[in-house]
């Protein structure tokens, strides 16, 4: 008798027969269902209202999930066991989707079945907790039975963590992309419109060229990329220089480089935009001094493309460098030490070694820029003026007086058009080669140091990028302690109390500032999501590295997909797809919760897939032959090893969670408004002082998670092996 | 410890292995006694590896049986099969101290922590490393690593114990010694062993019998001296120690020998079932005597590089027969390049093969 088994049935009956089938409208952790429970038509399990409230579609469902019970005292060997598997889960799982799919909010949701089976006469929502578990034991009983037909060796817990991550993926990435598609060639009245659809992808106001004839703007795709263009080659230039600075020369303040370059990632994208604003706005510092010392009018230059452009180029200018500087490091001395030893002099070394040695490194940083770019949302949105985007321009098409879903369906289709070709050139091109790793072999040779002239253009440009950025870093934090920025530079605490004074009422603390109830929620999706995906990142990059398996290719695409999609994409792609039953969670933390760790989980794939490479595959074996199974292996042996990447996942996630703007401004509601989308309705009514308070205190609280964190995991463990590797980390200096 | 107790044989029935097109072991058939250590021995790339993995339930054949003991374990995963092995890399866990590893196996299979750690110190002690158990591998020596390798692969005292190239990450000096240590503890225990090398030496030093394996199959199966003696094919002729391999001709055959020619020279071998007419002879470097004297039924020769390696002398030779490699024990007769020699063949070391 296989215990999953017993388990994954005892889980379906539980969903099915205990608790509540659909989905409870007051929010998943809403209890108060229990009152009507369980005769309730709304609160009812599976079975009853099967039986008794005349929804007899769910009952086959109830017949699938008995089915197992048949072969709970066979062998796993034997052919039943697993055909009566694959039966009760395939079925369990097609019909189940099926009928949340037919029967919605009006009845059939076909027309083809009207006409059939006449009308019904009854009405489903979404689904909930019950029908959860009930796919859950659905999805394990189809894994269980792959497993016993002697996949993966036959391990269960590997081909059931394939399957749950595949599940996953395809619902929460890939049906929304579909509702996309099927959204672009619908009417508004969601009829069939291909010929709209045409019409809609090939406007004008997409693809015109208007502004190389006329003084009119082009269209928004050509606006779109040719931002993309030149912030990626913007950022791959500026990154270039830091990273020769960092490992080239014997420049001092290295570490402080480094730190520098890990402030962005814990700002909110638009933050930057909003001090390029505070600066260099028409009351900005700049404008205001120029006018003082030069008479210039103050004029709004900076809102369109060369605000956008230096605010993207602030904010993605450290994604380059840490691409870079993996890829400069990991240049061997040995051949620029070959290069010289043949007379080459420094610069000729530099042009005709290191530098075409960089060439997958710097394609690979152009095209994060550009997609980077794409994708951004957060500082168009603040500073494009005139210039727009796409992402803005989806935005505009979902919440503003159009409120027209299929031109926002057609315009995120070009955009994710656009950032998957990107997307698809980086693997296509350069596909593994930019991971230089350092191999085990010692280089024990130096790198040589920048030839003058470019060490002369390395610290130009670089060094005053930093104080530039170092000046955007103070606007920020400072900028909420003045009165008014630009008229009154008075200092106050006014922006601070407003967001977060605390009074003493009747019972206790009462937190009466403004942003509390939306900084809660931040902190609260951001905790939770964090850790799931961290989960799931590891989860999949164990399964990609460890395990063969016939369309893995296929798998890695879908679960590295979402990193190429645009938030603005996703966002729309969930409000059209989660709207409606069967899964029905817009409005709820739930969906902002899964919307940051589809998101995100790339990011903790990738941790996962760096570090896990690096732990050798014969200690996984070694456990294997001992006796663990995979689940205990990945447990005791895996996990241990892996902290370092679940520290780097758990950070990443979170400050993602925090940051994140594009997907959010769909998903937020009066009930679960996040940081950012409140900052930002704070930014459109021109409350800067608020806004920028408000961003400094999440800046410092993402500093302070990532140092609990840092802390609670803890460092590995590993005697003599970590002090070498502290030891390399300080002789590339 | 009980020795020998648990010891039981290895059966292979037409096992295939394929990744994807690539077939890393083809219809591999063969049989090992129990208490007997067997070596799988080939170039890299020859399927050894595979073959070991799929012992140890790390690889899943892709058709035939795999028998251990009685009991068939074809479809079963490593973790429940009862075989143990020590990897190349040694494969400690770098998180766990050394007790925490040879412990491993016990606490997994849910023993209680003290008795199991209390069965790691005598494992440690076994393999004289009483003391070291608080340390982590990485404060042990290459050799020391090795011994707590073994001992946690012995410490669930399986029905087989599996060695991937376990000397290969040792120096040249301490090799010699963990291979005698291994064959101690191995017949001391009367463990079915399978070990794995590409070094020829390694495995006519440890073995009962080796398994020769080329391109994905056995090339020949026998104990050290069989293969060494009596090579089936050019390839075991020259991958067991080295040989000069060289044409001739069988003329007669008389009862188990055969009258063979070769460059003019005549000598009497077995012929091993091989006909009359052209056939490949081995030679092995050290089977071939110089001497500056004229001697009948030889090949006069030249010398055309002369090497001096303290233990021996390495020559070329030039003669009617093409370049043959020649080791010489007699340090003093030295013999430089420009001399004529004649190259006598001893009675052993020369050795009939089927032309491939």
């Amino acid at each position: 008798m296989r215990r999953s088994v017993v388990l994954w049935l005892a889980v379906g009956w539980v969903g099915l027969a205990v608790l509540p089938w659909y989905a409870i409208e007051d929010g998943f952790w809403n209890f108060a269902w229990l009152d009507g429970y369980p005769v309730d038509g709304d609160f009812a399990p599976a079975l009853l209202q099967g039986l008794g409230h005349g929804r007899w579609w769910l009952l086959p469902v109830c017949l699938a999930l008995a089915a197992p019970v048949g072969i709970l005292g066979r062998r796993k060997t034997d052919p039943w066991f697993a055909a009566v598997l694959l039966m009760a889960g395939g079925f369990g799982l097609a019909y189940t989707l099926a009928q949340g799919f037919a029967i919605g909010i009006r009845g059939w949701e076909f027309e083809a079945l009207e006409s059939t089976f006449g009308e019904l006469g009854d009405r489903q929502f979404g689904m909930g907790y019950g029908a959860v578990l009930v796919f859950g034991a659905f999805l394990f009983f189809l894994t269980e039975g792959i497993a016993a037909r002697g996949a993966i060796k036959g391990d269960v817990f590997v081909v059931g963590s394939i399957g749950l991550v595949i599940a996953l993926v395809a619902a929460f990435i890939f049906f929304p992309i579909t509702r996309i598609l099927i959204s672009a060639v619908q009417d508004n009245d969601e009829n069939f419109a291909p010929a709209l659809f045409f019409t809609k992808l090939f406007s004008g106001d997409i693809w015109g060229l208007e502004c190389l004839t006329a003084n009119l703007s082009c269209g928004v795709a050509w606006n779109s990329l040719f931002m993309a263009i030149l912030v990626g080659a913007g950022t791959t230039a500026m990154g270039l220089a830091f990273a020769l600075i960092a490992t080239r020369t014997g420049f001092r303040a290295k570490k402080l480089l480094r730190v520098l370059t890990v402030l962005p990632i814990i700002t909110p994208p638009f933050v930057i935009g909003l001090a390029v604003i505070l600066l260099f706005g028409r009351s900005g510092a700049v404008s205001t001094f120029l006018e003082w010392a030069f008479a210039i009018e103050p004029s709004r230059w900076i809102y369109g493309l060369p605000g956008i452009w230096l605010a993207q180029m602030l904010a993605f200018t450290p994604i380059a460098f840490l691409v870079l500087i993996g890829v400069v490091e990991g240049i061997s001395p040995a051949m620029e030490e070959a290069a010289i030893t043949l007379r080459a002099d420094t610069w000729r070394t530099f042009v005709t070694v290191s530098l075409p040695l960089m060439r997958p490194g710097l394609a690979n940083a152009f095209l994060l820029g550009f997609i980077e770019s794409l994708a951004d949302f957060g500082n168009p949105m603040v500073l494009g003026g005139d210039y727009d985007v796409l992402s803005i321009e989806i935005f505009f098409a979902i919440v503003g007086a159009q409120h027209d879903q299929s031109r926002a369906a057609v315009l995120a289709i070009v955009l994710l058009a656009f950032t998957l070709s990107a997307f698809y050139a980086q693997r296509r091109w350069l596909g593994r080669k930019s991971y230089a790793t350092i191999s085990g072999k010692g280089d024990s040779g130096l790198h040589m140091h920048l030839p003058r002239r470019l060490k002369i253009l390395s610290y130009g440009t670089a060094l005053p990028w930093a104080a530039l950025t170092a000046v955007i870093y103070c606007t920020i934090m400072f900028g909420g302690f003045v009165e008014s920025w630009g008229r009154d530079h008075g200092f106050t605490l006014r922006h601070y109390l407003e967001a977060f004074s605390v009074t003493t009422g009747a019972h206790g603390l009462v937190w009466s500032g403004a942003a509390w109830n939306s900084f809660w929620t931040t902190l609260e999706i951001a905790a939770i999501s964090a850790p799931l995906t961290a989960g799931v990142g590891l989860l999949t990059a164990y399964i990609l590295v460890r395990q063969r398996f016939v369309g893995k290719d296929a798998f890695e695409f879908g679960t590295m997909l979402s990193f190429a999609i645009p938030g603005t994409v996703i966002g729309i792609g969930y409000i059209l797809a989660f709207n409606v039953p069967p899964i029905e969670i817009t409005g709820t933390g739930v969906i902002l919760v899964i919307c940051f760790v589809f998101r995100n989980m790339p990011v903790g794939v990738r941790a996962g897939i760096a570090a896990m490479s690096q732990i050798d595959q014969s200690l996984d074996e070694a456990s294997l032959t001992l006796g663990a199974r995979s689940f205990t292996t990945l447990r005791k042996v895996v996990l241990p090893l892996l902290r370092p990447a679940i520290v780097a996942a758990l950070v990443f996630s979170f400050v993602r969670a925090m940051t994140a703007i594009s997907a959010v401004i769909f998903l937020v509601s009066a009930n679960y408004d996040m940081a950012t989308s409140y900052i930002l309705g704070r930014v459109e009514n021109s409350d800067f002082g608020l806004a920028i308070a408000y961003s400094s205190v999440l800046i410092l609280v993402m500093l302070c998670a990532i140092v609990l964190i840092q802390v609670a995991v803890g460092q590995r463990r590993l005697g003599r092996r970590g002090a070498q590797q502290f030891g390399l980390e300080g002789s590339t200096g | 410890m009980m020795a020998g107790s648990t010891a039981a044989s290895v059966r292979f029935q037409d096992v295939v292995k394929a990744f994807g097109e690539v077939v890393a072991v083809r219809d591999l058939s063969f049989t090992i006694e129990p208490g007997s250590l067997v070596t799988l021995l080939g170039p890299s790339g020859c399927g050894k590896t595979t073959t070991l993995r799929l012992i140890a339930g790390l690889e899943m054949s892709t058709s035939g049986k795999i028998l251990i003991g009685e009991r068939e374990v074809t479809k079963l995963p490593a973790s429940e099969r009862d075989v143990s092995m020590v990897f190349q890399s040694y494969a400690l866990f770098p998180h766990m101290t050394v007790l925490e590893n040879v412990a491993y196996g016990l606490s997994v299979s849910g023993m209680p922590k003290a008795e199991a750690h209390a069965k790691a110190e005598q494992q440690l002690a076994l393999v004289g490393l009483k003391g070291f158990g608080a340390r982590l591998p990485s404060e042990l020596s290459g050799g020391q690593q090795q011994r707590v390798a073994v001992a946690r692969a012995l410490i669930l005292e399986p029905q087989v114990l599996l060695f991937d190239e376990p000397l290969s990450n040792l120096d040249a000096k301490l090799r010699r010694h963990v291979r005698q240590e291994i064959c101690e503890l191995q017949q001391s225990l009367g463990l079915t062993t399978v070990y794995v090398t590409h070094d020829q030496e390694e495995a006519l030093a440890v073995s009962d019998r080796i398994i020769v394996m080329r391109n994905a199959e056995i090339a020949q199966t026998g104990t050290p001296h069989e293969l060494y003696e009596e090579p089936a094919d050019l390839f075991v002729a020259d991958f067991i120690g080295d040989a000069n391999v060289v044409t001739g001709e069988i003329k007669a055959l008389d009862g188990a020998l055969a009258v063979v020619d070769i460059g003019g020279v005549e000598r009497r071998l077995p012929h091993r079932g091989l006909p009359p007419g052209e056939v490949d002879v081995a030679i092995r470097p050290e089977a071939i005597h110089l001497s500056r004297e004229r001697v009948d039924n030889s090949l006069s020769g030249t010398v055309s590089k002369a090497t001096y390696l303290g233990s021996h002398l390495e020559y070329s030779v030039e003669t009617p027969l093409g370049e043959l490699f020649v080791i010489d024990h007699r340090v003093d007769g030295f013999a430089p390049p420009g001399t004529t020699v004649s190259v006598v063949m001893a009675d052993r070391g020369v050795t009939l093969v089927e032309s491939g």
